[in-house]
């Protein structure tokens, strides 16, 4: 290890966390407390006045969650992470350092149905405007751009399922355009897909899927790439303008290549509050240091299952961009090389109906809203998750009245294949 | 020494080694980058002495200001130079006529003089360009960590700590 750097796995395990500096213990303490002592006035203004390193209050920093923040920024090749209350509040705290009111950032238009419930509705109110921009057609993201436009947010893999974003020509876009590529890897994480190495500046992802794993916390996480220019443009003043609430730092200038993970915690996170709970970073690391075996495994079942699927007379399609003849196949190859997630979506012959006589057949799968868990999941998107959108917006987002969305668990995958025969019969 | 990537050990006995250091463009503006990185530096025990000629005789952040290295009254381990890459090289020149030398010379986050580190290597002082003490100390002890900044460092054991609740020190003779 002296003089190589450490693999994933060894990261997965080891990364921010060396043994307890008060007890020696060797798992990561939970340090379930609001607020820390000073060790004296002089040590406390340091610590207000961003001089020194330590801990506050844990609305903006926590020993426990601060391993997680290392740890994931590790896994994914950035500076620095800030670890939040659940994927929204860290999409919120990125556009947050990034945008003002009238500003405008790009957005591909297959992504997360909450997100594009996010980006409609809430951001809007902030003057934060969303553009829409077709992910399977990079030049549309260019023919997006305006003087206001501030950023270009993506997903990796695409929730519900089976696309696959062609990050570098993206990054190319972005960058002509001297703006940062955010993309939000919640689906892929970085065992599958590390973005940062395709040309993005800052990686977001919703820790409740397979990160955390387990289907049991919340939670969020915004990783700095560390590589983009604050401050040439002059359009990101909460990075390079001296800022009032610390009586004129320059955060850029002062924090160098992790700034922007500083900006989103110190002026985003400290005001905006949706700082995640040391209880949930502790369930959450402790399924990181499994991720590398479990992405493995729920990107085997989740091969099988598409297989199996491909060939059922009741399936009208499947999109899974681990299946050779998928059209997102040989961008798989290049952007997810050891696997193609364990979420995608397939369509029934029988429509709306037959999609809610599905889900309301299974046994072993869970009928609910979320991936990433243990457990194998499913959901009918048009009658849930994608229900608010217009039927256009639903078939854009790949989530038409016929689309089944499964998130394949760690089970013995002839038993996933059991349940769908028993649900998809008659 | 290459200058595109210093391992953690180099960087770590210059740190561990050091006991004075001349912060030359020191500013007593206390939102400047110089001024934390001095408070940093005094705060984990060491002499840091500020120089610069328009602030002379004042203190900053209480330590006593000096109007150029050759002023200073005591030997100097490390030279920390908050100039711009050009005028690192003047500095360079004036800490190389010092008696005893310094050992080190480091230039911050940003700076890069290869001229005049190539200079400095050649009379035995050794180098470090574009990175920041504070950091690296902070990167080095794992308090960076705290703001989820990513060290690089992966071990197992206790970090050294240091007076106070929230303090960690640079272990010496610590294996990376
Ligand atoms: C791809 C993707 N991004 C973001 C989110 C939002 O994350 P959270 O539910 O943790 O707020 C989700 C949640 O389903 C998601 O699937």
């Amino acid at each position: 290890m002296s003089d190589n750097k450490p693999g994933f796995s060894t990261l997965a395990i080891h990364a921010g966390a060396s043994a307890d500096p008060a007890t020696g213990a060797r798992a990561t303490p939970i340090y379930q407390t609001t607020s820390f002592v000073f060790d004296d006035v002089d040590q406390a203004a340091a610590l207000f006045g961003l001089q020194a390193f330590g801990n506050i209050y844990t609305r903006i920093t926590n020993p426990t969650t601060a391993v997680l923040e290392e740890r994931i920024a590790s896994l994914e090749g950035g500076t620095a992470g800030l670890a939040v209350a659940s994927g929204h509040a860290a999409q919120l705290g990125v556009l947050h350092t990034l945008m003002q009111p009238g500003d405008e950032f790009i957005a591909s238009n297959k992504l997360y149905g909450g997100s594009i419930n996010q980006f409609n509705h809430s951001f809007k109110n902030f003057g934060w405007n969303v553009v829409w921009a077709d992910t399977d057609d990079p030049a549309s993201f260019e023919a997006a751009v305006t003087e206001r436009t501030r950023a270009i947010f993506v997903e990796s893999l695409a929730n519900p399922g089976g696309i696959v974003t062609d990050l570098e020509a993206i990054s190319k876009m972005a960058k002509k355009a001297g703006v940062p590529l955010i993309v939000d890897n919640t689906m892929a994480t970085p065992y599958l897909c590390r973005p940062i190495e395709h040309g993005a500046d800052i990686v977001v992802h919703s820790l409740t899927k397979f990160i955390g794993g387990h289907g049991n916390s919340m939670g969020g996480m915004i990783v700095d790439g560390g590589s983009f220019d604050w401050t040439a443009s002059g359009r990101y003043p909460m990075l390079s303008e001296p800022r009032p609430e610390y009586q004129g730092i320059v955060i850029h200038e002062t924090f160098g290549n992790f700034g922007f993970a500083i900006a989103c915690r110190v002026l985003g996170l400290r005001d905006l509050g949706a700082a995640l709970s040391p209880f949930n970073a502790f369930l959450i690391l402790t399924g990181v240091e499994t991720l590398p075996l479990r992405m493995a495994k729920h990107c085997e079942n989740a091969l099988a299952v598409a297989e199996w699927l491909n060939g059922h007379k009741a399936v009208e399609w499947v999109r899974y961009a681990g299946l050779k003849d998928d059209p997102y196949h040989e961008l798989a190859n290049k952007y997810v090389p050891k696997g193609a997630g364990a979420v995608f979506t397939f369509g029934l012959k029988g429509g709306y109906e037959a999609g809610v006589k599905a889900v309301s057949s299974v046994n072993l799968f869970s009928h609910l809203a979320n991936i990433g868990d243990t457990r194998s999941l499913i959901i009918h998107p048009a009658s849930t998750t994608h229900r608010q959108l217009t039927d256009e917006q639903k078939s854009a987002a790949g989530a038409g009245p016929e689309v089944v969305r499964l998130s394949i668990g760690l089970e013995d995958v002839d038993d996933i294949i059991a349940d769908l025969d028993q649900a998809l019969a008659g | 020494m290459n200058h595109d990537d210093y391992p953690d050990a180099y960087i770590r006995s210059i740190l561990d080694e050091v006991k004075t250091i001349a912060v030359v463009g020191a500013s007593a503006n206390r939102v400047r980058p110089s001024y934390f990185v001095l408070t940093y530096l005094l705060s984990k025990g060491y002499d840091a002495i500020p120089v610069n000629p328009g602030r002379a005789g004042k203190p900053i952040a209480g330590a006593m200001t000096y109007a150029s290295m050759a002023d200073i009254d005591r030997p100097i381990d490390m030279v920390d130079i908050f100039r711009n890459s050009e005028a690192a090289a003047g500095v360079v020149h004036e800490a190389l006529e010092l008696d005893p030398l310094p050992k080190v010379i480091w230039m911050q986050l940003g700076v890069r003089n290869d001229e005049a580190a190539a200079l400095a290597e050649a009379a035995g002082v050794r180098v470090v360009m574009d990175r920041c003490p504070k950091i690296e100390y902070a990167r080095l002890c794992g308090e960076i960590g705290w703001a989820g900044v990513s060290s690089g460092v992966i071990s197992s054991r206790k970090p050294a700590m240091r007076e106070g609740y929230q303090r960690f020190g640079i272990a010496a003779g610590r294996r990376d």
